[in-house]
């Protein structure tokens, strides 16, 4: 595969057939990258570096020492391997932790004093910072008229929080919604008491390394009764080469609170892989129900496996008090490597929990994904739609966990996992977990696995349908129970999104 | 307006000749038939006219106002105006009817280097074609042929024929798995699309389906070619004698 020239096609593929596949390394949108004056820790990892990032954040010392404790643990745990994901051995010394623009050294007090550059690169990604009706990470478009919802965004520009809009608007209506070194300066009580306590510093490799080295993410304090008056998003943006993002986010929805929050990333294109570490913790207390919902479209990599993120991410949500909601729905097109389940502990009683997940991996992508529904608390319910496909020469794994526990009566799963595969080369495989340890509670799973079918094609095209056309016609159509658990804007940037992220995967 | 000469091809892999030298001439305005027994080669040359993989052409040509069409893709020869109401339409899960309609609609104009339609234009066009077919609200917005009846399937063919208005309509054995309620929907569906710029291809193996569209011309196929050609009396032949006299006639 190292060159096209080379490869054998089937009859009747024609050179430009070739060419077309070929540019399909250039199909991703966002690949661009922003020519910015930056400031790095140096290369590699040790103590050093977790305190400096930590001073660079201005952080109290139980902040610091919290860091300097998940390092230590980090030094000594192993890397998982149980994934069915392959790549090359990562050289964590062989990296920067901590890269933020030069022009962020003086923390700018409002959005005006941002770097013009850098509120050029997120109006370059359809996420202009200004505090107007705008849709998140999406163009504006026919079917929906723009300005009638508005949407605050947390902008994190490699290590650093750029800037976060409608602070004020939503100060007034209780809700605390800012970066989280922010956060750890101005609300340590609410920090102190809910970081760590959903994803501890113990849980996993990829969570420890998180919890030594993270330089920021975004931080919601929804207060009890409070309807969240707009969605919040974080939009998380990997600009500088070599450098690993490790951020982290704290939502936490007090009492009969509602909040629905959206998240997306993308990256430049590169040759060599970069390492994304997140952890997201997610606290909801009693009556309250948090939607988290992601598209996640960091660069693949190139048609051959070249470059790309290597996505290793922990979700988890703690549905601590009775009658809580969650609902997880993820859209999962890039990355050459992606590592992630965002689960759900259904502590309270009635608790219930959602994930809706569609997968798609294309050229050499591989994808790990899936969830965990862990039932403890009585009556509780959780229902989970993953949607996987395939195509090249990816492979796609769902791997899910449903646990019930003695004391969970009376609960109840749904399990759908479909995987659709185009082309003869690509892989789909579904491994899912399940424990039930009481007898009152019942656990449903189906799986299917299709291919996208000739006849289907045929018909499309003799519509006047292209063949990609009648492609993202098809995987839509396969996909429409998780899109429909989109907010509205994000699913029609998730429709486009199926599209472009299968160019080139017939013909 | 479609032009078939000495039309030969092959199942691919196989290298077994199916069309064995097909001549066929569909002016404007004009409908023809084509009857034939089981395996004469009827549903192979509607496949092969729209582009379907799976066959290989062995000789001659196809003209679609004289324009080849067997170098173009399928949705190429959509674009070009070609149609072919399936025998049997697939279903496509989770995709709605209109949003598939639409996607079409518009695929053909892009080709063309028309303008898209626009959403209210389209609305309004699809809801007064539905109706005159039956077809309603609920039906279009149902995944595409999931769940339909096959009468519900043959006027969802006609609907979207409707809606493309194409220039060379290929219906292939659009009675099959009809009723007579349904059949006369169907046919008046068809009828009233008859036009002078337009012309029909229509494929059965029975009769009835003629008496509802009353073709010009009828041809007999057996055995990869056209045996026999005239007017509507043919069909009637066919009907009241069945195949194998016509077929000893001419052999």
């Amino acid at each position: 595969m190292a060159n096209f020239e080379s490869v054998e096609v089937k009859e009747g593929v024609d050179q430009e057939t070739v060419d077309a596949v070929r540019e399909v390394g250039g199909a991703y949108k966002y690949g661009w990258e922003t020519d910015i004056e930056m400031e790095y820790a140096p290369k590699g990892l040790n103590s050093d570096i977790v305190k400096l990032i930590s001073d660079k954040n201005e952080e109290p010392e139980w902040m610091t020492d919290w860091r300097i404790k998940a390092f230590n643990r980090w030094e000594k745990i192993k890397e998982p391997k149980w994934s069915m994901v392959n790549y090359p051995e990562i050289d964590f010394q062989d990296q920067y932790y901590y890269a933020r623009p030069k022009s962020m050294t003086e923390k700018p007090k409002s959005l005006d004093e941002v770097d013009p550059k850098l509120l050029a690169t997120y109006e370059k990604l359809g996420i202009p910072l200004k505090e107007q009706m705008l849709l998140a990470g999406v163009e504006a478009s026919d079917d929906i008229e723009q300005g009638e919802r508005k949407v605050a965004v947390d902008a994190v520009f490699d290590s650093v929080s750029v800037g976060t809009t409608f602070q004020k608007e939503l100060k007034s209506a209780g809700v605390i919604f800012c970066s989280i070194s922010e956060a750890i300066r101005e609300h340590p009580e609410l920090v102190k008491k809910y970081l760590g306590s959903v994803v501890p510093v113990t849980d996993n490799y990829y969570a420890t390394l998180n919890s030594a080295v993270f330089s920021d993410g975004s931080f919601v304090y929804i207060p009890p009764g409070v309807r969240c008056p707009m969605e919040l998003s974080t939009y998380f943006r990997i600009n500088a080469e070599n450098t690993g993002q490790f951020e982290r986010t704290l939502i936490i929805a007090d009492k009969g609170s509602y909040v629905s929050y959206l998240e997306g990333c993308t990256a430049p294109k590169r040759d060599t892989a970069q390492l994304h570490a997140a952890v997201v913790e997610i606290i909801i207390e009693e009556d309250a129900e948090v939607k988290y919902s992601t598209v996640q479209n960091w660069y693949p990599g190139d048609e051959d496996g070249n470059g790309g993120i290597y996505n290793f991410v922990t979700k988890r949500a703690d549905c601590r008090g009775d009658r809580s909601k969650v609902m997880w729905t993820q859209v999962e097109t890039g990355s050459a490597v992606t590592w992630k389940y965002p689960s759900c502990i259904l502590r309270g009683d009635d608790s219930q929990g959602e994930f809706y997940s569609i997968a798609i991996t294309n050229n050499h992508q591989q994808a790990d994904t899936g969830t965990k529904m862990v039932h403890l608390g009585k009556n509780t319910k959780s229902r989970i739609v993953s949607k996987g496909i395939s195509a090249g020469f990816a492979q796609n794994t769902y791997r899910g966990l449903v646990s019930m526990h003695p004391k969970a009566k009376n609960s109840r799963n749904y399990t759908q996992c479909d995987s659709l595969l185009i082309g003869d080369k690509c892989g789909a495989h579904t491994v899912p977990y399940i424990e039930v340890k009481n007898n009152s509670s019942r656990v449903e799973h189906e799986a299917t696995t299709s291919k996208v079918d000739d006849d289907q094609l045929f018909y499309c095209r003799q519509r006047g349908m292209d063949e990609e056309e009648a492609v993202a016609l098809v995987v839509n159509g396969f996909c429409k129970d998780v899109l429909q658990a989109l907010p509205m804007e994000f699913a029609m940037e998730a429709q486009q999104l199926v599209a472009i992220s299968l160019e080139g995967s017939v013909g | 307006m479609l032009k078939i000469k000495n039309l030969r091809v092959n199942l691919e892999d196989e290298n077994k000749e199916i069309l064995k030298g097909v001549d066929l001439t569909v002016e404007a305005g004009k409908v023809h038939a084509i009857m034939g027994p089981n395996g004469s080669g009827k549903s192979t040359l509607s496949y092969v006219l729209s582009g379907k993989d799976g066959y290989e052409v062995v000789g001659g040509s196809v003209s679609l106002n004289d324009e080849d069409i067997l170098e173009m893709e399928p949705e190429e020869r959509a674009a070009a105006g070609l149609f072919l109401a399936f025998q049997y339409p697939v279903e496509i899960p989770g995709v709605g009817n209109m949003t598939f309609l639409r996607t079409a609609v518009n695929a053909q104009r892009k080709a063309r280097g028309d303008k898209e339609m626009s959403s209210t234009e389209f609305l309004k066009e699809v809801r007064e074609r539905a109706k005159s077919l039956q077809i309603d609200a609920e039906m279009l917005k149902r995944p595409v042929n999931v769940g339909f009846s096959g009468g519900e399937k043959k006027r969802n063919e006609i609907l979207q024929m409707a809606m493309l208005e194409p220039k060379m309509c290929i219906l292939d054995e659009t009675d099959s798995g009809l009723d007579v309620d349904a059949m006369k929907l169907v046919s008046e569906g068809v009828n009233s699309l008859r036009d002078a710029g337009r012309g029909f291809l229509v494929i059965t193996h029975y009769q009835r389906l003629l008496d509802h569209i009353k073709p010009d011309v009828v041809h007999i196929m057996a055995n990869g070619r056209i045996v026999k050609t005239g007017g509507p009396e043919l069909a009637l032949e066919v009907e009241n004698n069945g195949y194998s006299e016509i077929l000893a006639e001419v052999a």
